[in-house]
């Protein structure tokens, strides 16, 4: 800057300053250009369709104004959805994070053979949602694979997907064992990245195995921790495909999530505004959640420096 | 000789750029017409091909594509493809979502087209076969399938458990839901296969009840469509016989359970004659195709309807209404009559039917094609059904334990259904 000052000429348009900012716009255009076409005129497309009745069949589509709204605050069946996308959430988070940091603890140790264990727990993360889900269907079925198994020790198992329990039960269940090994790799790699001397240090003061698990991997991981817990609970505030494979919202409305709600009452009801009225409902939920989360981690996230 | 050359040339060109201009199709444009389809049968889809390559010899520039949907997810579909701008331009449309479709206006209207065709003969089309896809005295989709609901048996798994086959207790005057239900549970005792499933219900797609509940006399709604009788009597009987023909007798298998009656795993199953493609040719059974048994309120015919309709906006509007004329021409409409039974008031006799239905028997084609056509009742639709039929399905799933009180259930169900229903 002082350099440009005391320059008797006009300085020159492309200052470094400027160059930089333009190569690094280049740099994110392919990227900008994706999330404006698919996320930003989608969000607001939403917006404009929820304040319209849009009758696919008659073609009509008419401004009401804040009506589908009014219909949202006095829908009989939400609170219910609602229930259950909360139950789904939470169970999905609690025992996906949970076992996923205990398969992590488990596969670091320096054994023979772990690279096997680890890319074993990692393999249904790349297999087809939808292959995976119509399988566990089949598992599931009254007269399914686990039933079968549970015969032969003389267990009668109950109908897993149609008993209102074990439904939901079944479903956080499958999604889990699905998406376990992401957050696994994940915690893994925070485990490694944990200095040993503290370890050594620790031991040196005397703390057994879990104090040392307690004061010092937790902490050190937190950062991942709060990482993964928020890629959770959004990717489970999304699950689809699970529920309209195994349950279809079933039995009753225990396992109708608000997705599946809203892919109910917009493709197959067929009221697009009230449908586009609930995924904007979904989105304040996804952002409050998110942003909530992310003031939390001033709060118990340990950061080193 | 090089002038006259020239001249001839641009006369013709003159010619060609005239019939360009005015738009004339000298050289016809070609036309692609998609119908969607809930049927993948092989057999189905040959049909439906010969009939399109017909209308190719008087029409060469369109061409007609078939395009199956399965049946679960046909209408969501079908409806999704609409909203994305992206509509067939004929489709199969099923009897509960008639209200919605032939209401809506999204339909293309038919009858001029169709009494200006000479030899269409469009009123020899039956009256109550239409109601269901007309308004205003205005036809919105043709009925090209009428199916009665009828029982096929599998006669060797019912002489293994030794009991009753269907036909000799149609001989003995005793065919009836109490021994129906009776010769299933003997089928499910003896260990071998499943007793009666209803096909495509799966606890799910509960209107198909319809085709036993129907024998109490029972209706899941008034006949103005205003007010639920789902909890009246004679609901409530037919859904305790069915509710113990699962949980009690082990005759009819329960949720979750996947059984095949085509491929030999059940006694019996309720469906449409259209099904009778699916009976196995390698390897057959004894089968037979009855009646529906008689329930308390005596004998009775249910039937399940199918219309094919124009969208106004496809963009081939006139030809898919040509097209879909030509389809259901006499001549063509005794071809479809092999797996559909047609509306047409002179093709309903068991001469021309047994023609066309060579698996079936003259008296089962009067007794369960003719008589059903005649007589039935259409499954329940009603305007907005997609909504009504998931919340029905919703509330009895609660009826689908060992455990459950019907009457309480289906009480409940109403009372949740009823709003929507009034409105």
């Amino acid at each position: 800057m002082s350099q440009s000052s005391q320059a008797p000429h006009k300085p020159p348009f492309w200052t470094m300053t400027r160059r930089d900012a333009a190569a690094g716009y280049v740099f994110i255009a392919p990227q900008l250009v994706g999330i404006i076409t698919f996320v930003l005129v989608p969000l607001g497309l939403v917006f404009w369709y929820s304040l319209h009745e849009w009758n696919v069949l008659a073609s009509s589509f008419n401004f009401v104004g804040a009506a589908n709204y009014q219909m949202l605050l006095n829908d009989p069946n939400l609170p219910a959805v609602l229930l259950a996308s909360a139950i789904f959430s939470a169970g999905l988070v609690v025992f996906n994070m949970a076992l996923a940091l205990l398969l992590a603890v488990l596969l670091d140790q320096k054994l023979k053979g772990m690279v096997v264990f680890r890319t074993l727990f990692f393999s249904p993360v790349v297999v087809s949602l939808v292959a995976w889900t119509i399988v566990w269907s089949f598992l599931l079925q009254a007269n399914g694979g686990i039933n079968g198994l549970l015969s032969i020790i003389g267990i009668e198992g109950p109908n897993w997907l149609r008993t209102p329990t074990t439904a939901m039960i079944s479903v956080v269940v499958v999604q889990v064992f699905k998406n376990v090994g992401l957050n696994m790799v994940l915690f893994l790699a925070a485990l490694q990245g944990v200095p040993k001397e503290l370890y050594e240090a620790a031991r040196v003061d005397g703390a057994g195995r879990f104090k040392q698990f307690r004061r010092i991997t937790l902490p050190m991981i937190s950062p991942t921790i709060l990482l993964t817990s928020i890629i959770t609970i959004v990717g489970s505030l999304q699950v689809f495909a699970q529920i309209a494979v195994l349950t279809q919202g079933g039995p009753g409305m225990t396992t109708t999530v608000l997705v599946y709600y809203l892919y109910q009452q917009a493709f197959q009801f067929h009221f697009f505004g009230y449908g586009s009225t609930l995924s904007i409902l979904l989105f304040l939920i996804v952002a409050a959640l998110t942003f909530a989360q992310w003031q939390l981690r001033k709060r118990i996230v340990f950061y080193e420096n | 000789m090089k002038t006259r050359y020239l001249k001839t040339s641009a006369a013709s060109l003159g010619i060609i750029l005239g019939l360009a201009a005015t738009g004339t199709a000298w050289a016809q444009d070609s036309v692609d017409l998609r119908m969607t389809i809930w049927s993948a049968n092989e057999a189905h889809l040959a049909m439906f091909n010969e009939i399109a390559d017909g209308f190719k010899q008087t029409h060469p520039n369109v061409t007609v594509s078939f395009d199956s949907i399965p049946f679960d997810s046909y209408t969501t579909t079908l409806t999704t493809q609409i909203a994305g701008g992206n509509p067939p331009d004929l489709a199969w449309i099923l009897e509960t979502s008639a209200a919605d479709f032939v209401n809506s206006g999204a339909l293309a209207p038919l009858n001029e087209t169709f009494s200006a065709i000479e030899g269409y003969d469009l009123w020899d089309l039956s009256i109550p076969a239409s109601e269901l896809w007309t308004r205003d005295g205005q036809l919105y989709a043709y009925p090209f399938s009428t199916s009665p609901f009828a029982m096929f048996a599998n006669n060797d798994l019912i002489a293994a458990a030794g009991a009753k086959t269907p036909a000799e207790l149609i001989e003995a005057g005793e065919w009836n839901w109490d021994n129906a239900f009776a010769t299933a549970k003997a089928v499910a005792d003896a260990g071998e296969a499943d007793g009666l499933v209803v096909r495509d219900f799966n606890f799910q797609t509960w209107q198909n009840l319809a085709s036993i509940w129907r024998g109490w006399g029972a209706d899941p709604w008034s006949a103005d469509g205003k007010s639920c009788t789902l909890a009246d009597q004679p609901m409530i009987d037919a859904m305790t016989a069915i509710h113990n023909a699962i949980f009690v007798d082990g005759g009819m298998p329960g949720p979750g359970e996947t059984v095949d009656f085509f491929a030999g795993d059940a006694a019996m199953t309720i469906t449409q004659i259209s099904r009778a493609s699916l009976l196995p040719k390698e390897d057959p059974f004894d089968w037979d195709l009855v009646p529906l048994p008689a329930g308390p309120a005596g004998e009775y015919y249910v039937i399940g309807q199918a219309g094919v309709g124009v969208f106004e906006r496809s963009a081939n509007k006139d030809v898919a209404v040509e097209f879909l004329a030509y389809m259901t021409n006499p001549e063509n409409s005794q071809k479809l009559a092999q797996f559909f039974p047609p509306a047409r008031e002179s093709l309903l006799n068991a001469e021309t039917l047994s023609t066309t239905n060579p698996l079936l028997s003259a008296e089962q084609i009067q007794t369960v094609v003719v008589d059903g056509i005649s007589r039935g009742v259409v499954l329940p639709g009603h305007t907005n059904f997609a909504q009504i039929q998931q919340t029905i399905r919703s509330g009895l799933d609660a009826l689908w334990v060992p455990e459950a009180d019907v009457a309480a259930v289906l009480g409940n169900v109403c009372s949740s259904v009823s709003p929507l229903l009034a409105r």
